[in-house]
């Protein structure tokens, strides 16, 4: 059997999941946390040091994009649905990113850190979108 | 050709042989027989262009799992449409039923079949929207009619199941 990179999770499994604010998310993991410890035995009150969390590059590089591109062979209807089902999109708001990539030859579907990215990039190639992770400019 | 949504599948009745014979033209389809144009096509960069090594992992991890989603897709469909293979007079009208739980492998085969066969044709947009061509004057003129019945075909499904 082939092994799959570990940060590379299973087709379809993300659209299942709930999402959360990963930049909200990043941002207050970057703030350094001050703990005031009791110290009993000199009855008095020192200052920890503070605890820093280690966030990858990647983590604190956002955001980034998940671009559709026009492909005048996916039927409009297949790929709104597609939106639908990648994105939990409501058929309005699909309908309006599947315009957009219609008529501008492109629409950004969604934006955040780089993981939840490359795993929408892989849910929509798996619907032979064409789709690409780009950062933000 | 008539064609129907049922309780828990689609029936399409009355399929001439030609029509039959296109059905059962999908795997093959699917195929894109080291087409670089048509590789290329099923299994897209995931960036434009940049972040080589990024590009690299994806062809030796995502794109394995892309392939055996694309074929096990092709897999069922295959075995839906040995349905059309009976021992009934070659000339004879056939049905195929198609489960409603297979509708999103016949959605993906369906796609990558329409794929396949524009990226080997090299068709051009304008070709794509003419959907008035005889199917008869060239072999190009039969395949620009396969690509629109398989639309066809996928515009029903998702209708009735999408």
């Amino acid at each position: 059997m082939f092994e799959l990179k570990a940060s590379y999770v299973s087709l379809f499994a993300m659209s299942r999941e709930p999402r959360r604010d990963l930049g909200c998310l990043a941002q207050s993991e970057q703030a350094e946390e001050t703990t005031q410890v009791l110290d009993e035995k000199a009855g008095s009150v020192t200052t920890a040091e503070p605890i820093e969390e280690t966030l990858s590059e990647e983590d604190l590089d956002v955001p980034w994009q998940v671009v559709v591109h026009n492909d005048p062979v996916n039927l409009m209807s297949y790929v709104t649905m597609v939106f639908q089902r990648v994105f939990g999109y409501a058929r309005d708001k699909a309908e309006k990113h599947m315009l957009e990539v219609h008529h501008n030859g492109r629409s950004i579907l969604w934006a955040g850190m780089r993981e939840p990215a490359e795993l929408y990039v892989q849910q929509l190639h798996g619907y032979l979108l064409l789709a690409t992770l780009e950062k933000a400019v | 050709m008539e064609i129907c949504k049922r309780k828990d599948y689609i029936e399409i009745s009355e399929l001439d042989p030609f029509l039959a014979e296109l059905l059962r033209q999908i795997p093959a389809s699917t195929n894109a027989d080291g087409t670089s144009a048509a590789e290329k096509r099923l299994f897209s960069a995931p960036t434009n262009g940049e972040e080589a090594e990024f590009c690299a992992e994806w062809k030796v991890y995502v794109e394995p799992e892309l392939r055996r989603l694309f074929e096990t897709a092709t897999e069922t469909v295959a075995a839906d449409l040995e349905q059309l293979n009976g021992n009934e007079k070659s000339l004879a009208n056939r049905t195929l039923r198609i489960p409603s739980k297979h509708s999103d492998a016949w959605l993906c085969a369906l796609n990558q079949a329409r794929l396949v066969i524009v990226a080997k044709n090299d068709f051009s947009e304008n070709e794509l929207g003419d959907h008035l061509r005889s199917p008869i004057g060239s072999r190009r003129d039969l395949s620009l009619f396969q690509i629109n019945f398989y639309g066809f075909l996928q515009e029903f499904i998702l209708r009735d199941f999408g």
